[in-house]
């Protein structure tokens, strides 16, 4: 029973990733390797303004002075920074302005990816969804950009932004996460290459999902992209995030940022799934995935909430975090993070609570298989001003195998009387009661395990956009086939 | 012999004063016990003491402890009156008491006593004499100098401090009472080693104090080894009551084999500066360990307590329960940490870290860490802070209770939780009164800690105001 229980956790646990085609795409990379004339000929590509030029220069320099921290559960092999290409765009992109001058190729690669860039066709059938491709370091096609324009919505490529809006860019760029945050947000402003930019006018509901699909292509390439948002007073929007990448045997860079600004009223809802590719059975190859997300809550009650669901990625080290400034404001976390093989996973979040009556709901569930190390890492501040604050954190770990590892390092800080925290936290493996218990009524041991881990990750899935939630049930399902203890 | 370092306590000049007093250090040392320090030296010299850009001591920086200047004693003072130091009112308590003052064994002639079952008690450094292959096998074992600079400085240093050894099968009648003061005119730099070994299928029960005489500032580093053997029981107090100019930086190991147990009660009342690092290894399967925790602070007052519970065997259940009560700018820290090894199955371990928070200045930071690497655990930890509950607060005004009687009720059956745990009456009875005192804020730190408290006996109340009934 033991062994044969097992060998279906093996098996579960063993999916195959199925994005990791390589796609021939003709592509134009920047040279090799990083200085200020790698710097230069990324922005001279993008024909930017000088101010943009001024940021990266900064940052770059500020990130020559920086050494990449060491304090997080992971074991990263080191990182060869003259190796990377930094640049990589897919030829013919210029000038897209109807769906049949994306290249055929392009579409050919989002298809198989289930992702629909054509404009007529509806998601789920259900709601419409405005995509914003990115592959390797540019944006390719955004879709629904004249219907969002009606509400006077601004859903962009961040290089168009650039183009286009720049005062709005110079305005709240690097505001939320300045470039001297840390070692990698520092490496993203210097190089970051595309992204996705969004700005809700005042009191604008946005009427669809907005979507950013990201995807490396080319070999040896980082991808390093900015996304921003900007609520204005009253705006609502929901936002989703996709990556995919092809396999390969060595490790690829992906140093993201995402910065959100919420106005008093506004709220902002921020959707991850992220399966980059993890590596092999062995461990090899895989993304190394650095992301700083974080946003504001700058006006009072506003609200900002975090969704992700985590199972790619050789190492993932990413903190989606909440700064809670304004009054009765409100911040929220909910994430999976599945981690197998050898992947190591090193996520949480930060809720700082500065304006009075804050409050933060923090769940997070780990799951683990294989000889991975998932760790939780949050932090709760509540600073002195803000009084009656609130926080409820809840990060649970599930360990399916002997050899896989589950970590919990919860910071909180109270300096206050008047606010409550509360934070529990559970790890354990799958209870034999519950699998006795399905398989009693003839369910299989394996479809016993998805059922329960499902249930397991249910809280946070349920905060998922619908088009979300379907893909990443399945992609939970995938990540774990066949993981009995 | 005194050494006056009344300059800012640096690395430096302790390795000097090593260098310069090491026939003094080594002078009883066998080959093995020198081997120690040496080594514990070569690591202190390379250490350094630990500062906040290290995790665990990421928020008590201690750099204002280190430059009030103290003296260090190579040398044990002269004469005292053990009578007159060493004085326990707690009435009915019947113990065994060992004295130490400024860290040095005080006795009157018998520096090391054998009583009649075996049980050895004494001074490290004439068991060190004495009993050289009993110290020799647990000595350093898992105290040792990789743990911090501080362990190291000790282990370097260490001259005196306090033996006990229980023999296999023997459990000790009474209750083992060691009591730490210190008391002199002068700031002092103070460091003592315990080592206690509680034998197979034995059993003790030990209070151990750390007191201050007068408001003198003072630094200890005290380390204390406590192995504990297969089946046994060991019942450990911790009790803190020290003025708010001392440091204390304590560092308490358990070596757990295999079905012993282990209940440790924590209790800090006062002290400006206390640092427990508390070590519970689980070195064999079927090991149970219950460590409680309360600490009441206020004024300026600043605690740290670390725990880590290292789960290096299987079938083993830990459970941590540490509360908190912090007034006016009192600041708390509470970092626990759980590891569970690859092959320690079936492990149970809980933590929990509960503060309330009674004044906007007063500060709570609170990590309560599980590091896993075993699937077949049952592992929770929990964190909260905030203040009185609300409703319960109703509930008692409600029935025409003061506000400051209600509070003083609802705080006192907060820190119960842990009190309650105490197993030996008179201590659980003197405790509570003293958290009753520390609570409306009587209990001063000229008062001294339990056990010399000149205060007539009579239990503390809560007066209910009945007029308002």
């Amino acid at each position: 029973m033991e062994s044969e229980a097992n060998k279906i956790l093996d098996e579960v646990t063993q999916g195959d990733y199925k994005y990791g085609f390589v796609t021939d795409i003709d592509t134009e990379f920047a040279p090799t390797g990083l200085s200020e004339s790698t710097i230069r000929y990324i922005s001279a590509k993008k024909n930017e303004p000088d101010f943009m030029l001024e940021f990266r220069l900064k940052a770059y320099r500020h990130w020559l002075t920086m050494t990449q921290p060491k304090w997080a559960h992971l074991n990263i092999a080191p990182i060869n920074f003259q190796e990377i290409i930094f640049y990589a765009a897919p030829k013919k992109k210029k000038e897209v302005s109807s769906l049949d001058e994306v290249d055929p190729e392009l579409l050919a690669t989002f298809n198989k990816l289930g992702i629909s860039l054509d404009e007529q066709k509806k998601l789920a059938g259900v709601t419409s969804v405005a995509v914003d491709a990115v592959i390797d370091s540019v944006s390719v096609k955004t879709t629904f950009s004249e219907t969002l324009s009606k509400h006077g919505i601004i859903f962009c490529s961040f290089s168009e932004a650039v183009q286009n809006h720049p005062d709005l860019v110079r305005q709240y760029m690097g505001s939320v996460v300045p470039y001297t945050d840390n070692y990698f947000a520092a490496l993203n402003s210097a190089v970051f290459s595309d992204g996705s930019f969004c700005f809700i006018p005042k009191g604008v509901r946005c009427p669809m999902e907005l979507s950013t699909y990201f995807r490396i292509n080319a070999a040896n390439t980082g991808q390093f992209e900015r996304t921003l948002i900007v609520a204005e007073e009253g705006a609502y929007v929901s936002y989703m995030e996709g990556c995919t990448a092809p396999q390969r045997d060595e490790n690829q860079l992906h140093a993201a940022i995402v910065e959100i600004v919420a106005m008093k009223d506004a709220e902002v809802k921020y959707s991850t799934v992220q399966n980059w590719y993890p590596g092999d059975k062995n461990g090899l190859g895989g993304i190394y995935n650095f992301v700083t997300k974080r946003g504001i809550c700058k006006g009072s009650n506003s609200k900002i909430s975090w969704t992700q669901v985590e199972t790619g990625s050789a190492i993932t080290w990413k903190y989606p975090s909440c700064i809670l400034l304004g009054d009765n404001s409100v911040g929220e976390f909910y994430s999976v993070a599945v981690t197998n093989n050898y992947q190591q996973a090193d996520t949480g979040t930060k809720m700082m609570h500065l304006g009075k009556n804050t409050r933060s709901t923090i769940i997070s569930k780990g799951i683990s298989a294989g000889n991975s190390n998932n760790s939780y890492r949050g932090l709760v501040r509540i600073s002195k001003n803000a009084l009656n604050s609130r926080n409820y954190s809840q990060c649970d770990s599930l360990l399916l195998g002997a050899r896989c590892g589950a970590h919990t390092y919860p910071y909180i800080q109270v300096d206050n009387k008047s606010s409550i925290v509360e934070h529990e936290a559970t790890t354990s493996k799958i209870s034999e009661d519950q699998l006795f218990y399905c398989q009693q009524r003839g369910i299989s041991a394996e479809s016993a395990i998805g059922l329960i881990v499902n249930g397991y990750a249910k809280e946070v899935l349920k905060q998922l956009p619908m088009e979300f939630a379907v893909e990443a049930q399945k992609l939970l399902s995938i990540s774990l086939e066949g993981s009995v203890g | 012999m005194l050494t006056n370092i009344q300059e800012t306590i640096t690395p430096k000049r302790l390795t000097d004063l090593f260098e310069k007093n090491r026939r003094l250090l080594f002078r009883d040392d066998t080959a093995v016990l020198s081997a120690i320090r040496e080594k514990a030296f070569a690591s202190f010299s390379k250490l350094g003491f630990p500062d906040t850009s290290l995790e665990s001591w990421r928020l008590t920086d201690l750099q204002e402890s280190f430059s009030r200047g103290y003296d260090y004693h190579l040398q044990p003072a002269a004469e005292v009156d053990v009578q007159k130091v060493f004085r326990c009112n707690i009435p009915h308590l019947d113990t065994a008491i060992i004295g130490q003052l400024n860290g040095w064994y005080v006795s009157k002639d018998v520096p090391l006593m054998e009583l009649g079952n075996g049980i050895i008690m004494g001074s490290l450094a004439e068991a060190r004499k004495k009993y050289p292959a009993l110290v020799e096998k647990y000595y350093g074992t898992v105290a040792n100098d990789a743990i911090d600079g501080f362990t190291a400085l000790n282990t370097a240093f260490a001259q005196d401090g306090v033996f006990i050894y229980v023999p296999d099968d023997v459990k000790s009648p009474r209750p083992v009472q060691l009591i730490n003061v210190i008391h002199d005119d002068r700031n002092l730099f103070l460091q003592s080693r315990n080592l206690i070994v509680v034998g197979a299928n034995a059993k003790l029960s030990l209070v151990h104090c750390d007191d201050s005489y007068n408001h003198q500032a003072s630094f200890s580093n005290i380390v204390t080894e406590i192995h504990v053997g297969e089946h046994a029981l060991l019942e450990h107090y911790k009790l803190q009551n020290l003025n708010n100019n001392s440091t204390l930086v304590s560092t308490v190991c358990f070596n757990l084999e295999a079905s012993a147990s282990l209940e440790s009660h924590y209790i800090s009342l006062n002290g400006g500066l206390l640092r427990n690092n508390i070590r519970v290894l689980f070195n064999g399967p079927h090991g149970n360990a219950n460590i409680y925790g309360i600490y009441l602070m206020d004024g300026k007052q600043h605690t740290d307590n670390q725990v880590f519970v290292d789960h290096a065997s299987p079938d083993c259940t830990s459970n941590e329960t540490f509360k908190g009560i912090l007034d006016e700018h009192a600041r708390a820290i509470f970092n626990g940490h759980v590891l569970v090894r690859r092959n320690s199955t079936k492990t149970d371990a809980r933590q929990s870290n509960k503060n309330i928070l009674l004044t906007d200045t007063a500060r709570v930071n609170s990590k309560p860490f599980l590091e896993i690497y075993n699937d077949d655990v049952k592992c929770s930890h929990g964190s909260t802070t905030g203040q009185l509950d609300q409703e319960s607060m109703f509930y008692l005004r409600q029935r025409g209770i003061g506000e400051e009687t209600a509070r003083m009720l609802l705080m006192f059956a907060f820190a119960d939780e842990i009190v309650s745990k105490i197993a030996i009456p008179q201590l659980r009875q003197r405790i509570e009164d003293m958290v009753k005192k520390r609570l409306q804020g009587e209990l001063q730190i000229c008062e001294q800690c339990v056990l010399h408290c000149s205060s007539p006996e009579h239990p503390v109340d809560f007066k209910i105001d009945l007029g308002k009934i």
